[in-house]
């Protein structure tokens, strides 16, 4: 049963993905910035979550919950400070100053604690188990629960909460939200914060999937993730999850039929694909601009 | 006493100065329409109103309070909605979360529900589409919709704009019947219109306003009355 097995490890590498990409999406959704930065507060998320773990010896649970808190208050600063005041800028000048905050943290991480990678502690005694000729391990069972149990959590808060709702509102009409009387800037705050929440355990099930993390870790998966928020629809939650479970699967594909040189490729031939025959992506409706 | 006093308001749109030197005043219980060509600055005037722009010049009174260039959320707190041109219902969502929205600020949950079916009562349309996106409602079920969710801020000052635009004859009595009930009912309201005869038959006074300046003032009578009026906006008989 080798493509069982297959379609698991791209089940758990895709929920990855999916739980970064949610954070792009979102953000997208609500002010129109590719926050390029994000792959970074993934990549911080991961280091707190090892130190949470390795230095201050806590469990992989309290561990994931400092880590999503500490990356909820440092995704609201980067956008306090850094995207707040651009906010009726140009797009390209948004858009620049996301990938220089992205520089500004990768190098920053770098100059705290050096370039060299760190090795994740193992949080979990491995034990695999057989399923229908599969072996699955209990990690890869942990990364899916988690992950789903976040999505769940979030598709929760953005339909059924009252600031989910002024989410919802505000990256349809900021100025029509206004007049409900929403705080239009707090939207956009909590926005962040769930987002760069969902980026942290990203990266604290990366560490403890992978078990390798560096601070240049953030480029590659911040960018597939982009990926797939494109793929699925940016701007579209669901197509976030969607399109960072197919990314993830076609990448363990690609590399199980012997192409794994190829495997990051493809992440980049589906984004043009994609840009050339379906630029709204999979969820996405075509909207013709009115002039 | 008047409700709402605006002295000498100066508003611009980038480099275009948009209202120069408006004043007029609200009082409690009215109805006043302001009329005038597109492009006049009435939409920018309810704006500026609402919170959504910055005067450069001139003072709000809201209830003896000045309110000139404070924050949108703080206006609807103090009790002014504004129902904006063009409806801007939130199609990606349900009729009932739009009205649910209409309360955002309110905390009252008891209060809310009641108020819920007083805006099915006022527009059952809504109550049977309840679950529907509110992108699917037509353009006069999204009126109903706008001005419900207006409704459910409890505002004491109701502000709206154009209500009539793009509707058919049938719909455009339906909103202005609904108008004038919200006002019966103690919601003092300030109203933009093109549609002029319609405005001024259900209107106690009303301003026109001409390339950013108000030009005429007067009770509604008057102003159908008014040769100049009848010639500019009321068709000419």
């Amino acid at each position: 049963m080798e493509w069982l097995q297959q379609l698991i490890n791209g089940i758990s590498l895709g929920s990855i993905y999916a739980l970064i990409a949610l954070g792009y999406t979102m953000v997208y959704g609500i002010i129109k910035l590719i926050n390029f930065a994000h792959g970074e507060v993934f990549m911080v998320g991961s280091f707190i979550g090892f130190i949470s773990i390795s230095v201050w010896g806590l469990g992989f649970f309290p561990a994931l919950l400092l880590s999503m808190t500490a990356c909820a208050i440092f995704g609201v600063l980067i956008e306090r400070i850094a995207y707040k005041r651009l906010r009726n800028a140009t797009r390209i000048a948004a858009l620049i100053t996301a990938i220089g905050v992205s520089l500004l943290i990768q190098n920053g991480v770098i100059y705290i604690r050096g370039a060299q990678p760190a090795a994740y502690p193992d949080v979990f005694a491995n034990t695999s188990y057989n399923f229908f000729g599969a072996q699955i391990s209990s990690q890869a069972i942990l990364i899916l629960s988690v992950s789903v149990a976040l999505m769940l959590i979030l598709q929760f808060i953005v339909h059924k909460t009252k600031i989910g709702k002024a989410m919802r509102a505000v990256s349809h009409d900021a100025e029509a939200a206004k007049l409900m009387g929403i705080n239009v800037d707090n939207i956009i705050s909590a926005t962040f914060a769930i987002g760069s929440a969902l980026a942290g355990a990203a990266g604290v099930i990366f560490g403890v999937y992978y078990t390798k993390i560096d601070p240049l870790m953030g480029v590659i998966p911040g960018v597939k993730a982009f990926v797939a928020a494109v793929l699925g629809g940016i701007g579209i939650i669901p197509g976030a999850m969607v399109g960072g479970l197919v990314l993830g699967v076609v990448e363990t594909v690609v590399s199980a039929l012997g192409f794994s040189l190829w495997r990051d490729a493809a992440a980049f031939i589906i984004l043009i694909l994609i840009l050339i025959f379906r630029p709204a992506g999979i969820f996405g409706k075509n909207t013709r601009e009115k002039v | 006493m008047s409700m709402l006093k605006v002295d000498n308001l100066n508003v611009y749109y980038g480099a275009i100065h948009a209202l120069k030197g408006v004043s007029l005043e609200v009082n409690e219980g009215e109805v006043v329409t302001l009329i005038g060509a597109n492009g006049a600055g009435k939409s920018t005037l309810l704006k500026t109103l609402s919170g959504l722009l910055k005067p450069k010049e001139g003072t709000i009174d809201y209830l003896g309070k000045s309110i000139a260039g404070s924050a949108a959320q703080s206006i609807v707190k103090a009790g002014i909605s504004h129902v904006p041109e063009g409806r801007r219902v939130f199609a990606n969502m349900t009729v009932e979360e739009n009205i649910e929205l209409g309360a955002f600020l309110r905390k009252d949950s008891q209060g809310i529900k009641q108020d819920f079916e007083k805006v099915y009562a006022t527009f059952p349309r809504l109550l049977e589409r309840r679950k529907q996106l509110s992108g699917t409602l037509s353009g006069g079920e999204q009126q109903m919709l706008a001005m419900g969710r207006a409704m459910m801020a409890k505002p004491r000052l109701l502000l709206l704009d154009e209500p009539s635009m793009g509707l058919a004859p049938l719909m455009v009595k339906t909103i202005f019947q609904v108008i004038k009930d919200i006002n019966k009912e103690g919601t003092t309201i300030l109203l933009v219109e093109q549609n002029a005869n319609m405005a001024l038959s259900i209107a106690d006074r009303a301003y026109v306003i001409e390339t950013g300046r108000v030009i005429i003032s007067g009770t509604a009578e008057e102003l159908q009355a008014s040769e100049e009026v009848k010639l500019a906006y009321l068709g000419g008989h």
